[in-house]
């Protein structure tokens, strides 16, 4: 950092530099807090994808089409329902088409050779970036944050955007219904079940089948809930879903495959890293992101709580 | 169960790594051509973070030679356009050479990243065919790096800076004043940064930060955040693209109140962004409100076929083909060094502007006016893409127009190797 970011201070005074460091303490932690509200986004991305990977054995390189979906149909929706209407509908709707391809297509590829999926997805991630084009028009369509989350919030002189404050609430209920769905409900103990020894669970007579389905439409499902809450933040353009997912996938390494809370710690982790990178040294803000995911896999082969899962094992 | 077998975690990351250098590569080329044609390539990204911009230049250029062929084409014969995806400066470089060498074009058109619009650049002195820049800002391009068989149509980042500059001083906005920077992290935004630093301090005005921003940053806040603490005059952007969009909707999200300017507009992104997150004054190097009966006619003609009006990118590969065309029928010839020929010697072209242009014989960069435009009162728009008002045309009418352009002594360009 060149110059002093308090233009008053010169640094000659003892008190002065003693206000100096306060400065400086006060605008780390604010770029922590929003480092924290960052974070929730790369959650709700990686989350799905973590899901998704545990159990079906997909890499699902199309992850990034779905939450440019859910961008694009908030986008549609909000003219005929406003935003707290597409806020529901785009997701529900992002999963619909998540599930209908994985009934007509993506299912057929499980027992497959992992790289059929890959390059199944990866056909898919192109295939929906043109149909984009086609529907939406190859630029960018403007979208606003609704006038009732607008502003920003000043509290003990840090700086909150109202709506990033609201993505954060709606991140944290939608982390904690997923929790709650996998941890706390039959259905949940059967993905569990079925992400550690899928065998076993099928020569008890459970079906995988539907239970993948569902996942896979729940696992879009919040990526297209991310895409609608960023909508109003970032661009909303073709190749936005392209752009998205090696910082996902970064997010995914670093929590650990198939681990839920590791996946929500990486998200966190990541957004305040980035923050502090763009405090200290803004050229590396991109780098730092791969720099923790070199560190903690050098520490941690299998990300942060990446659990052995046996049949991922070479 | 031959799940269990082909999954491991190692064969997951390779087949993934490989899949996506796979995604690098792009699309396959579109060919038109034909025999006794004259082949034509037109070379942008049109994916990536200046895709948007891309598909526009593309239709611009295809346009263009519709209307060409349409009235006859060019020395009697038709215009084939061979159109390609640049994606990044490695695949650029490949494509030029394919272009040339496998596909025989004559000429190439576009490029909108400086990085690599340099690589192409070497590709056509190399190999002696004839390049037409349309979309790469950086003052270098012109200068250290510049070549015989280069010529720009896009304006340098000189002439976006001093458009502005010029106007800001007037308004007595640059001595003294404290300006806090955002610069994209490559060869556009680095040049971009130096050249508006100069004209900054030349005039007497600060740079307090300046903060290289990763292309395709999906998030502001931790910038938004420091430009609060740093409590400048005005907050200069030296960014491009999608870049530029993002970056203006999350500046109106803080409700910040630091004047905007920038050293380098596109209309795409800022349409993207919408003119709520809009504000202040801006230079275009064209735009679609200009009303001479040239502009007027281009603007109908590409909503009609296209669905909303030319941005100042699909002008620039418009113009670039109807001036290749122009000069190939001047030189009654289709070969580089004749081309050339005709271009230096100043022949002039209808640029759908107030006053014609033509390039200049030392650095090939196209003289041509710009313009200082203002941001729209919202109820005055008359559509999504109605957002500025143009205010004036630097240079203005009377005034040379070198003006906006770089000095010799500021980008010294030599064509002797």
């Amino acid at each position: 950092m060149s110059p002093s970011p308090d233009p008053g201070s010169d640094g000659k005074s003892g008190r002065r530099s003693e206000n100096r460091s306060h400065l400086m303490l006060f605008i780390v932690i604010e770029q922590i807090l929003n480092g924290l509200v960052v974070g929730a986004y790369y959650i709700l991305l990686a989350l799905g994808l973590s899901l998704v990977f545990s159990l079906g054995g997909v890499v699902n390189l199309a992850h990034g089409a779905f939450y440019a979906l859910g961008a694009y149909l908030a986008v549609t929706l909000a003219n005929a329902a406003g935003f707290y209407g597409a806020l529901v509908a785009a997701p529900v709707a992002v999963a619909a088409v998540g599930m209908a391809i994985e009934v007509l297509f993506l299912r057929w590829l499980y027992q497959e050779d992992a790289i059929l999926g890959l390059l199944f997805t990866f056909g898919l991630a192109l295939t929906a970036e043109q149909v984009i084009r086609l529907i939406w028009g190859a630029t960018g369509l403007p979208f606003w944050i609704p006038p009732s989350l607008g502003g920003a919030l000043k509290v003990g002189g840090f700086l909150f955007s109202n709506y990033r404050l609201a993505v954060l609430g709606v991140a944290m209920a939608a982390i904690a219904c997923t929790w709650l769905l996998l941890y706390k409900t039959s259905f949940g103990m059967v993905v569990r079940a079925g992400t550690s020894d899928p065998e076993m669970v099928r020569a008890l007579g459970i079906r995988l089948r539907p239970v993948l389905t569902i996942i896979f439409g729940l696992g879009v499902g919040i990526a297209g809930l991310a895409g609608v809450m960023s909508a109003p933040l970032a661009g909303v353009q073709p190749a936005m879903g392209t752009e998205i997912l090696t910082a996902t996938f970064v997010i995914v390494v670093i929590g650990g495959l198939g681990s839920f809370w590791g996946v929500v710690l990486a998200g966190i982790l990541t957004g305040i890293v980035k923050g502090l990178t763009v405090l200290v040294y803004p050229p590396a803000a991109e780098a730092a992101m791969y720099a923790l995911m070199v560190l903690v896999l050098l520490v941690r082969p299998r990300g942060l709580f990446g659990e052995r899962m046996d049949r991922l094992e070479a | 169960m031959t799940q269990t077998q082909a999954l491991s975690r190692r064969r997951v990351l390779k087949a993934a790594t490989g899949t996506a250098v796979l995604g690098m590569v792009g699309f396959p080329a579109i060919t038109e051509a034909q025999v006794d044609t004259i082949k034509i390539g037109h070379l942008t990204p049109l994916t990536g973070f200046l895709g948007q911009l891309g598909v526009y230049g593309q239709n611009g250029a295809k346009m263009a030679v519709e209307e060409i062929n349409a009235r006859g084409g060019v020395l009697g014969r038709k215009l084939a356009l061979i159109t390609e995806d640049s994606v990044n400066p490695g695949v650029a470089v490949a494509k030029a050479q394919k272009l040339i060498e496998q596909d025989k074009v004559l000429v190439i058109i576009g490029e909108i990243s400086s990085a690599s619009a340099g690589a192409i650049m070497e590709q056509a002195k190399r190999l002696k065919a004839l390049y037409f820049n349309t979309g790469a800002n950086s003052d270098e391009l012109r200068g250290a790096n510049c070549n015989r068989y280069t010529f720009h149509i896009e304006g340098c980042n000189t002439m976006y800076t001093k458009t502005i500059g010029h106007w800001q001083k007037r308004q007595g906005l640059i001595k003294g004043a404290r300006w806090y920077m955002l610069t994209a992290d490559y060869a556009f935004g680095h040049d971009l940064a130096r050249v508006s630093t100069r004209f900054l301090q030349e005039n007497g005005g600060i740079v307090v930060q300046n903060d290289l921003v990763p292309t395709n940053t999906p998030d502001y806040s931790p910038y938004i955040l420091k430009i609060r603490q740093a409590n400048p005059d005005f907050v200069y952007l030296n960014l491009a693209g999608v870049d530029q969009t993002t970056f203006l909707k999350q500046y109106k999200e803080y409700g910040l109140t630091y004047k905007l300017a920038g050293g380098v507009m596109d209309t795409i992104p800022f349409w993207a962004a919408g003119i709520d997150a809009l504000s202040g004054y801006w230079q275009s190097l064209w735009y679609h409100g200009l009303t001479n009966k040239g502009a007027v006619a281009f603007t109908k003609a590409f909503t009609d076929k296209f669905g909303g009006p030319p941005d100042n990118q699909a002008w620039g590969d418009y113009m670039g083909m109807q001036i290749v065309a122009q000069a190939m029928t001047e030189a009654k010839s289709t070969a580089a060094d004749k081309l050339i020929e005709v271009l230096e010697k100043g022949m002039k072209f209808d640029l759908l502007k107030n006053r014609e242009g033509f390039f200049r014989d030392w650095d090939h960069q196209l003289l041509q006016e710009m313009f200082v435009v203002k941001v729209k009162e919202k109820d005055k728009a008359k559509d999504k893409w109605d957002i500025f008002e143009i205010i004036e045309a630097s240079p203005g009418p009377d005034e040379s127009l070198e003006l906006i352009q770089p000095t010799k002594a500021e980008n010294a360009c030599s064509f002797a190797t």
